[in-house]
């Protein structure tokens, strides 16, 4: 009986996906740029947005309450699909992937694993933002209906976005990655209502824009939390087929190396 | 209790696999005994690699059948992940995270895992467990690489190329470890370019080139064909009468100059010992460091797969 002799088995699933998860989140939370994304631009968006009277937003409610929304719908966006895609994609390059392939943690697992962690990075992202948007003033319609929808419409896009985020990491050079996440971050962040209102934009436009994940998942959390919207289907509905269609695609396009 | 014996750890036959219009893998055939080391050995481009991730599942066959524990690599990636341990030629590792990290990670994957301090001892990374992987060195990112492949004690690992870019010393503690997984029963398949490591470590080698299987035995069986008599002496003597006095079918020839070879079928005897020293006496000759043996493994591949350069 020596330390090499043969004793193989599988752990259990969720101690796996726990490990996996754990380790995804603490690699995560020590990488600045991630940080960078995650959490520095959409706190310190909200709290400049919030006090200075940067942009009129003329949409009938106060400054926070119009801010607060979008912000939060920035944060699942750059959770689930900018830091995801990037942490995906290079993991692909450097043959991690690959390594785990050759382990008992399953395709599946490892799947579940990554969803656990941005669900947890969103909840310390949602615990922050609360805190800094309730002390500048943020007042949101507290009903059940609101407690109940905006997490739905929340984790609709973040099955969006992860879908999304799998499809680019899975099919890109871990470079083109990078870039093109950091390109699409950017662009949402301005024209996908999160802190320029979508009435800013021509008539024409505005459809459009609230057809793209972000400018849905805003508008959704917008009206349900401070216009009392009871549910806003037609950004469910939105969300939801931007995740069905990105989740299909990534499933049939992901290559492992 | 009948005692059934146990399948082999690989098993491939008429093994084939194309990449578009290259043949990389064309009808390899092996049999990797449970318990034993198996070497598969080739020029760079030989089809070692293709064929081992064939073997973890990694890729499909176009033809032929592979069983690893008598299981179907794809079908069965299932059952054989926890039993199977994977050594990649490179990589597999996140650049920031810790040695020892990334090895608790991969314990908590497995039923019975080795510790991690015991794992990181046995492969001397105790004073870098916790330095990033993107600053260990190649030799100890090599290491650690076969420190993932043990720790959820296989019954069976793939390491491929476990050796290239270690120092002599790292080299040795890897050959230790491997004899010590054999010793415990674990059935190895490994590739490699290097010979002497093959002669040391494999109870069985495969030389593939080209995609083929051109040659399999033990290292004994390849090497034992040809037996060779060395010395050295003044240059230029007359090797064709020295031919002419030994037994037929004998190979003499000066290379370097200064350097006489003598290559029998079979092994050296002590007649031919004699005809050697007899016409070295005859002409006032003395033949220094004389030396009997049978050729090296390198010389059987040199042979086989021929000394051009491989891209």
């Amino acid at each position: 009986m020596t330390v090499f002799t043969p004793a193989p088995g599988a752990a259990p699933l969720r101690r796996m996906i726990a490990a996996q998860a754990r380790l995804e989140t603490r690699t995560l939370l020590r990488n600045g740029e991630q940080l960078l994304l995650t959490l520095v631009i959409p706190l310190l968006l909200l709290a400049a947005f919030g006090l200075e009277p940067l942009v009129n937003f003329d949409a009938g409610m106060s400054r926070i309450d119009f801010l607060t929304p979008g912000i939060i719908a920035l944060a699942v966006m750059s959770t689930a699909f900018t830091s995801q895609a990037i942490a995906t994609g290079f993991e692909r390059r450097y043959g991690v992937l690959k390594r785990l392939g050759a382990t008992p943690l399953s395709r599946t697992g490892l799947i579940a694993a990554k969803t656990a962690t941005v669900i947890a990075v969103e909840l310390l992202q949602g615990a922050l933002i609360l805190l800094v948007a309730l002390a500048i003033g943020w007042r949101p319609d507290a009903s059940p209906a609101a407690v109940a929808v905006a997490p739905l419409l929340i984790l609709l896009g973040t099955a969006a976005f992860s879908g999304l985020a799998l499809l680019m990491a899975g099919t890109l050079r871990a470079e083109a990655t990078l870039a093109g996440a950091n390109l699409v971050y950017v662009v949402l962040l301005g024209v996908g209502g999160v802190v320029f209102p979508l009435t800013k934009f021509p008539a024409g436009a505005r459809p459009v824009l609230e057809l793209l994940p972000t400018g849905a998942l805003s508008a959704g959390l917008r009206d349900v939390l401070q216009q009392g919207g009871a549910f806003p289907a037609g950004n469910a509905i939105t969300l939801a087929v931007w995740a069905a269609a990105a989740i299909t695609l990534a499933a049939r396009m992901f290559r492992w190396e | 209790m009948s005692t059934v014996p146990p399948v082999p750890g690989v098993e491939i036959g008429g093994l084939v696999k194309r990449y578009g219009q290259t043949t990389a893998v064309d009808g390899v055939k092996l049999s990797a005994a449970r318990g034993a080391v198996t070497g598969l050995l080739g020029p760079n481009g030989a089809g070692k690699t293709t064929t081992i991730e064939i073997c973890e599942g990694y890729r499909r066959a176009d033809q032929g059948t592979v069983r690893v524990l008598g299981l179907d690599p794809v079908r069965d990636a299932r059952a054989l992940r926890p039993r199977v341990g994977v050594m990649l030629q490179s990589g597999g590792f996140p650049p920031s995270v810790p040695a020892a990290e990334y090895l608790n990670l991969l314990s908590r994957f497995h039923a019975h895992p080795i510790a991690v301090p015991v794992l990181l001892d046995l492969v001397g990374l105790t004073p870098v467990a916790r330095t990033a992987y993107k600053r260990l060195s190649g030799g100890q990112q090599q290491r650690l690489s076969l420190a993932a492949a043990v720790i959820g004690r296989p019954e069976l690992v793939f390491l491929d190329e476990p050796t290239s870019g270690l120092d002599p010393q790292a080299r040795h503690a890897t050959w230790d470890l491997v004899g010590e997984l054999r010793s415990a029963g674990v059935s190895i398949i490994l590739t490699t370019h290097f010979m002497e490591e093959a002669e040391r470590l494999c109870d069985h080698v495969a030389i593939i080139d080209h995609g083929q299987l051109v040659a399999a035995g033990t290292p004994e069986q390849l090497t034992g064909t040809v037996g060779q008599l060395r010395f050295r002496a003044e240059a230029g003597l007359d090797v064709d009468s020295l031919l002419a006095a030994l037994p037929p079918a004998s190979l003499a020839k000066e290379s370097p100059a200064g350097h006489y070879v003598i290559e029998v079928h079979g092994a050296v005897d002590p007649r031919l010992l004699a005809a050697v020293t007899a016409w070295c006496a005859d002409r006032g000759v003395l033949a220094n460091s004389l030396l009997i043996e049978s050729r090296t493994l390198e010389d059987v591949f040199l042979e086989l797969t021929g000394k051009e350069l491989r891209p």
